[in-house]
């Protein structure tokens, strides 16, 4: 069978390759047409879900949550009502104790056209996503859509317990054209699609551990990955973000001045860093080098 | 406001809140009970650095002093800019601020938010947003973007956005519009002691910021949407 590109999926289509066969039940669906009242203030075309697709179904004949973001409605972008519907399904899961809550994220973060709402609404989902995990269930983040998970989502995916990526995908903070227009195409020139990638794609973030699990751009590896992960539940401790800080302060200080992405995988222990972008997700997977978290405290 | 000032007008002129650059840290004594200070201050851009700063305090504070009450300390021109902070995960170090806090917060820490100067984006995503409750202090200033930059992102005219920012808070910045939608739980005015006393006691542990914006009429849909999906 040939693969189904997960990147190039709208996003019900994502869900539906995801879940079991007919096994989705959509919550708020387009008929039912809750949409942004602000973008219709504005003029702006909206859309009857708000881009963002929320129900249940079974995931190898486990229930569980999914919500989808739509990267081709604003961007994915975070409104009231986006975020309200990602909020009313985490709550819903407290409540119902699904096996995992699936979050299908493609987002530019807050949607610049009901910007302050938007922010409140993704602080919302963080805490939320947080309430979700403290109860014990498993949110895990699948990132496979071409525009990426940047902005405030992608803070909500790292606050998720488990992260899956295709070597395609993208996932930061800040866009490289926002950077670049801040400070100058020397700090980070956004045409080089090279540099964007080593810098924020799947195979930079697998290799240092910013993602669990590394996927290519194919639908049913992102189904296999989800159902590997449904016993993926990191429980948040002191131990667990001493571990995390750890970690972070330890990259921070053995990353060059400067360095691009290659040097930063050799200053890890990546065996020949410089051939990483020419690989494939399976070959990346192999080079992974053990991270110092998972080093036993002396 | 200056932090120094807004640290004299709280904890007296004795405080032990220092900066180093516009990393903001002490920890103070009030109503003879101490508290932990943290935060930024000059519009600090938060990075990697900062975040992990200003996450070691949290940490800290947790490990050494449980139910020791978090005053963050907000001033903030959003997340940094740099290629060097996305390479080195700086969503990963803002999140593991945000986990950091709400650590503290499910541990029995009150975490309290005040927004003194200024609170952009990111910056503000992973502090006041994620305590127990942020307050602001009436000249401050919080946005994701100013009028003009909004017109020329959304094509729509400046004229155009503030006409709608003044029946719509979603529209336009200003500390009033985020009490309006709930995002700041309420404007400290006069005595500043007073303020963070009542917070202190009265500040709710579950997020209610949905509930607040529905209640006050600036952010209508929150609640309701979110209750419609557990109905649904």
């Amino acid at each position: 069978m040939t693969a189904i590109s997960f990147a190039e999926c709208s996003a019900r289509e994502r869900v539906a390759s995801l879940v079991d066969v007919d096994s989705f039940t959509e919550w708020l669906p387009p008929a039912m047409r809750v949409m942004s009242p602000h973008l219709a203030q504005l003029g702006v075309p909206s859309a009857f879900d708000d881009g963002v697709v929320i129900g249940q179904g079974r995931l190898d004949q486990r229930l569980v949550f999914v919500a989808a973001q739509e990267g081709a409605f604003m961007g994915g972008g975070v409104g009231e009502v986006h975020g309200a519907k990602l909020v009313g399904l985490l709550q819903r899961a407290l409540r119902d104790r699904p096996a995992a809550v699936l979050l299908l994220a493609e987002s530019g973060g807050v949607r610049l056209h009901e910007a302050n709402a938007g922010l409140i609404a993704v602080s919302e989902v963080m805490r939320a996503v947080l309430d979700v995990r403290a109860a014990g269930i498993p949110v895990i983040a699948l990132i496979g859509g071409a525009n990426g998970c940047f902005g405030g989502m992608g803070i909500v995916a790292r606050c998720c317990d488990y992260v899956v990526m295709s070597d395609i995908a993208r996932l930061s903070m800040s866009g490289p054209e926002v950077i670049e227009a801040s400070n100058g195409v020397e700090e980070f020139d956004s045409r080089d699609r090279g540099l964007v990638w080593r810098t924020t794609g799947g195979k930079h973030r697998f290799l240092t551990g910013d993602c669990d699990a590394i996927v290519d751009d194919d639908a049913r590896a992102f189904r296999a990955a989800a159902i590997a992960a449904l016993h993926g539940s990191q429980p948040v401790t002191l131990e667990s973000l001493e571990r995390e800080h750890t970690l972070l302060t330890q990259r921070l200080h053995d990353a060059p001045a400067g360095a691009d992405a290659i040097e930063l995988w050799s200053a890890i222990g990546v065996v020949d860093a410089a051939r990483v972008p020419d690989l494939d997700a399976d070959a990346v997977r192999a080079l992974r080098p053990v991270p110092a978290a998972a080093t036993p405290a002396v | 406001m200056e932090w120094t000032q807004l640290a004299e007008r709280l904890f007296g002129a004795a405080h032990a809140v220092t900066a180093t650059g516009d990393f903001l840290e002490g920890t103070v004594t009030f109503d003879g009970d101490p508290i932990t200070v943290v935060g930024t201050t000059n519009h600090a851009p938060i990075g990697v650095a900062m975040a992990l700063a200003q996450a070691r305090v949290v940490l800290d504070t947790v490990a050494q002093h449980p139910q020791r009450p978090i005053l963050l300390l907000i001033d903030t021109q959003g997340q940094q800019l740099r290629r060097r902070d996305e390479l080195l995960g700086i969503n990963r170090a803002m999140a593991h601020l945000g986990c950091c806090i709400d650590l503290a917060r499910r541990r029995g820490h009150r975490v309290i938010g005040l927004v003194f100067d200024q609170a952009l984006s990111g910056g503000f995503l992973t502090s006041g947003l994620i305590a127990d409750a942020c307050y602001a202090l009436p000249e401050a200033e919080i946005r994701v973007m100013r009028i003009p930059a909004m017109a020329r992102v959304t094509k729509i005219s400046e004229e155009r956005l503030t006409e709608l920012s003044k029946a719509n808070p979603v529209f336009a910045p200003g500390v009033e519009n985020y009490v309006a939608m709930g995002g700041v739980r309420e404007l400290w005015q006069g005595d500043l002691r007073e303020c963070l006393r009542t917070a202190l006691r009265s500040t709710p542990t579950d997020d209610q910021r949905a509930h607040d914006g529905a209640q006050r009429g600036g952010r209508l849909l929150a609640e309701l949407v979110a209750r419609r999906v557990l109905d649904a």
